[in-house]
């Protein structure tokens, strides 16, 4: 991961008007609180030293899902190119919590930031290979122009925030 | 469905260019717009579009052990295939994995949520399940408003491009009478998705398309931007993928090029907002909205699997891959159709196409599929007579060619399927007047009309022959009717006046080949002695000038033009009376005369080319007839010596004046003066307008080019009676554009001929304006 990469990630998701924000790990949870809109619910995080502020639901029944405002999951890398980032379908429902709320919070290790679309079928590869092989490449905010003019928030997030744990 | 008659089509185009047409206009020329700039800014694209084409070709070779070895992937992970011949098949597969799956209550309706998938509008699933009572409802909002009102898509990437925010408001007002009146899309929107959220988390069963199939991982990639297809997949327990056979690609590495590639050539995104990759059935865990106070983990599958890397997925999820045939393995056997198989279904064909941008699918496509490229995918999954219906819609302009992410030859297999029609039909007892005409070597009882054109070169000759009175009598009344009841020529449209004196002849009188050296040296002569320092002004070249049917009886100036222009270049001339390059009869998809007619032509320059004579063309479409169709028509060594010796005529001079050829030998402008210049599709697609754009800028000129799609004429269609009013309509947008210029100039006949009728004045050849002695308007 170079400053370059990061600059050009910055650059993709303010064309995407996705927002951007890069963190210290010590920090996260805290910036994470004043993200998200309430009620919260989440997949956890698997980077060291962070963790999900305390009102995030993690294992939600459908009822908490469906009523969520904000699901924040762990994504495994981002393309800097493009502004994506890579949502595994795991156990603890990463997917459906990325995709139900009207608003996704992905956070993402700075060191899973690479930098384009063939770094990212390197990274998707291996993660096929050790048997994470069902991953949604998201960019942006869900979008539609099929009823005449362009609206964001379809059936997906209509607002969509990345984190950046910085590296230590 | 029989054949429509040429005025209850007229009247069906007429209808549509008034209905449908704006909306589609609207959509698919801003997509194309964007597709375009994309491109533009896509370092790789071409390095992109051949390896996605390498790898259909590779895929398609080998789709009997990809259908295998996606077999195995997929039940290794837990779900099944299923390998459908057709469509009865796959409806009946599909109906049963909906009625296992159905609600616990056997008394209720089963319920099915369904992702966009024009494989399933193929074989008309919704139909088939509802037939057996089960509840289907479509999520993308595009054809869920298609199913509101009834209709059918119109566009293979926007379903419901044909509709405008009025018209889809004024549906919902009426079908779901809201409080508050929907009028935005922002409101429109927000009710389709609460309304069709709640359908969702209550359905039994997710039915999702495939863009891609990765066979070793048995991978599905569903490519989005609402998200509604990852909604199906991950909400019920059991999801169905529909996708044809030719959907399977090897491996994932493979799967790149595409990602990058089809959101740009589809809507001209970079990428697109969700490339879903499932390896199905997942873990994501099962949702049931039934249970709403049960944690989504607490199923078998559940979080109790630290590893998340289970490998089979949730135990509650089930899978099923149905893999249609439906006539794809014979278009794969088919070596004309099958091309059509590396579709990857972007729509960029039909962004591009200015028929398409006028009528839409509902007029440009069959049963299911729309656009150029329906030609090939409806003759092999619903049979010729479905393509027969539209295929005339395609004029072979080649917008498409460049558009397509998968180099398909798009234009080749409407004239395949139009060659294929024309035999099929039903032989009559031959018109008198006609067959006289047509020395072809066509069977059966094809349109006369297509005929007459498919001849055009002896039709023409005859006309000549006997002008100005031919002249004279086309256009007395009574001929008019008797040519529009006979051979389809709308009587609205101005006839080409043909000429006396040929250009052949013209050439002969004035001296021949013997004079026109003496030209060429005298011109050498003074320019050397007016640049006594520069030896380089010699360009040593000979040229064949190639008499195509019109400029040889019809617009004979620009044939002088030409002449004057080498000789004043130091170019000697030759203008030998050559055969038809077959271009006339391919467009009327009448390739065994098209086929004789390019090897007679090539044998008649043989020597000329041998001899190191450069063939000069002044007709794009001729050209592009030799650049591009005589790859598929001559010996492969026979068509490169041609294609490479022969030039347009202003990329020839431009070659003349950067190898030191003098340009004040000419008529220059300037500097500053004005010149609007429309160029040829076909010519833009073999990249030949710039070098017309760089010599009317070296002599003097400020040319501005036309960005329209095309001038609607394309050769013939324009005077058919069918087609006259579509022509028209896509004619006015390209003379919108050049009209407030004092001079326009364009290379193509028909283009010259449809601005002429809608501009109401000359519109000569660009030669005509850089000739020594200028163009006399
Ligand atoms: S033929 Fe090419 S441009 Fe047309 S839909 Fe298929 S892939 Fe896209």
């Amino acid at each position: 991961m170079t400053v370059d990469t990061l600059c050009r990630f910055e650059r993709a998701l303010e064309g995407l008007e996705v927002g951007f924000e890069r963190v210290a790990a010590a920090e996260a949870s805290e910036r994470i609180e004043t993200i998200v809109e309430e009620p919260t619910v989440g997949a956890s995080l698997p980077f060291e030293g962070v963790s999900l502020p305390d009102d995030v639901t993690t294992e939600p029944t459908t009822a908490e899902l469906e009523a969520a405002r904000t699901g924040v999951t762990p994504v495994s890398f981002a393309i800097a190119e493009y502004g994506t980032v890579a949502v595994e379908s795991t156990a603890d429902g990463a997917e459906p919590i990325s995709l139900y709320p009207d608003r996704h919070v992905a956070v993402v290790a700075e060191s899973d930031v690479v930098p384009d679309l063939s770094a990212g079928f390197t990274r998707l590869a291996e993660g096929f290979d050790a048997g994470r092989d069902s991953v949604v490449f998201a960019t942006g905010r869900s979008a539609t122009a099929d009823m005449g003019d362009l609206v964001h928030g379809v059936h997906g997030p209509g607002d969509v925030d990345v984190i950046v744990l910085e590296d230590r | 469905m029989a054949q429509r008659t040429r005025s209850e089509q007229a009247d069906r185009i007429r209808h549509l260019l008034e209905t449908e047409g704006p909306a589609i206009h609207a959509h698919a020329s801003a997509s194309n717009a964007r597709r375009k700039e994309t491109y533009g800014g896509t370092d790789d694209l071409e390095s992109l579009r051949t390896d996605a084409r390498a790898i259909k070709e590779d895929a398609i070779d080998r789709l009997p052990e990809l259908i295998e070895t996606v077999r195995e992937a997929v039940e290794a992970n837990g779900g099944t295939v299923y390998v459908a011949d057709d469509a009865a098949d796959a409806n009946a597969y599909v109906a049963d994995v909906v009625e296992q799956n159905g609600p616990a209550d056997e008394t209720a309706e089963p319920s099915v949520v369904k992702s966009k998938s024009m494989t399933t509008e193929e074989i008309d699933l919704n139909d088939a399940l509802e037939g057996e009572g089960i509840d289907v409802t479509e999520t993308d909002l595009g054809e869920w408003v298609l199913q509101v009102a009834d209709d059918t898509p119109s566009h293979i990437v926007g379903p419901a491009m044909h509709i405008s925010r009025p018209e889809i408001a004024d549906l919902f007002n009426e079908r779901f009478d809201p409080d508050d009146r929907f009028e935005t899309a922002e409101e429109l929107t927000r009710f389709a998705r609460d309304h069709l959220g709640e359908i969702i988390t209550g359905a039994d069963v997710g039915i999702t398309g495939a863009n891609f199939v990765v066979a070793d991982s048995g991978t599905i990639a569903l490519v989005t931007n609402e998200g509604n297809a990852r909604k199906c997949a991950v909400t019920p327990d059991t999801h169905v993928a529909v996708a044809g056979i030719e959907k399977l690609i090897p491996t994932l590495s493979d799967l790149e090029p595409f990602v990058d590639i089809i959101a740009k050539s589809a809507t001209g995104q970079p990428i697109s907002q969700y490339v879903t990759m499932l390896s199905p059935p997942t873990d994501s865990p099962t949702l049931d909205f039934d249970a709403p106070d049960e944690p989504i983990t607490a199923g078998e599958g559940g979080a109790a699997d630290e590893t998340g890397a289970s490998g089979t997925g949730d135990p509650d999820r089930d899978f099923h891959l149905v893999l249609l045939d439906n006539g794809r393995t014979d278009m794969r056997e088919d070596d004309q159709l099958r091309e059509t198989l590396y579709c990857i279904r972007c729509g960029a064909c039909s962004n591009s196409c200015a028929n398409f941008q006028s009528v839409g699918g509902h007029g440009f496509g069959g049963e299911t599929y729309s656009g150029g490229i329906a030609t090939g995918w409806e003759a092999g999954v619903h049979g010729q007579e479905s393509a027969a219906e539209f295929n005339d819609l395609c004029t072979g302009c080649t917008n498409c060619v460049d558009a397509c992410p998968v180099k398909i030859d798009i234009p080749w297999i409407n004239t395949v399927v139009r060659d294929r029609v024309n035999r099929s039909a039903e032989s009559e007892p031959h018109d008198f007047l006609v067959d006289g005409l047509t020395p072809d070597v066509e069977e059966g009882g094809m349109d006369l009309g297509k005929r007459f054109f498919g001849n055009i070169g002896t039709v023409a000759q005859a006309a000549s022959a006997t002008a100005p009175v031919s002249n004279w009598l086309a256009d007395a009344g009574p001929v008019r009717a008797v040519l529009e009841r006979t051979l389809g020529i709308d009587r609205r449209r101005d006839l080409p006046s043909f000429q006396r004196e040929s250009l052949v002849d013209w050439f002969e009188t004035r001296g021949g080949e013997a004079a026109s050296r003496k030209r060429a040296a005298a011109s050498s002569e003074r320019a050397a002695q007016a640049d006594a320092r520069d030896d380089g002004a010699d360009v040593d070249r000979e040229a064949v000038l190639y008499p195509d049917v019109y400029t040889n009886y019809v617009d004979v100036d620009r044939g002088k033009a030409a002449v004057r222009t080498l000789e004043a270049l130091g170019v000697p001339v030759r203008v030998p009376d050559l055969p038809e390059s077959g271009r006339a009869a391919l467009s009327q998809g009448m390739i065994a005369t098209a086929d004789r007619q390019a090897s007679r032509l090539y044998a008649a320059l043989a020597e000329d080319l041998d001899a190191g004579r450069d063939v000069v063309v002044i007709e794009p479409s001729d050209l592009a007839a030799m650049h591009r169709e005589y790859e598929r028509l001559l010996p492969e060594g026979s068509y490169e010596r041609l294609r490479d010796g022969s030039y347009e005529i202003c990329e020839y001079v431009y070659g003349l004046l950067e190898n030191g050829a003098d340009p004040d030998a000419l008529s220059t402008g300037d500097g500053s003066q004005p010149v609007a210049y429309h160029s040829h599709c076909q010519q833009r697609t073999l990249d030949l307008e710039a070098p017309t754009v760089a010599v009317l800028e070296s002599c003097g000129y400020a040319p501005e080019t036309s960005n329209a799609e095309c001038c609607g004429m394309a050769g013939s269609f324009g005077y058919k009676q069918e087609y006259y009013e579509l022509s028209i309509d896509v004619g006015e947008r390209l003379a919108g554009q050049v009209e407030d210029a004092e001079t326009v100039v364009a290379s193509g006949t028909s283009c010259g001929d449809q601005l002429e009728t809608l501009l109401e004045r000359d519109v000569p050849h660009p030669i005509e304006l850089l000739a020594p002695g200028g163009y006399r308007t």
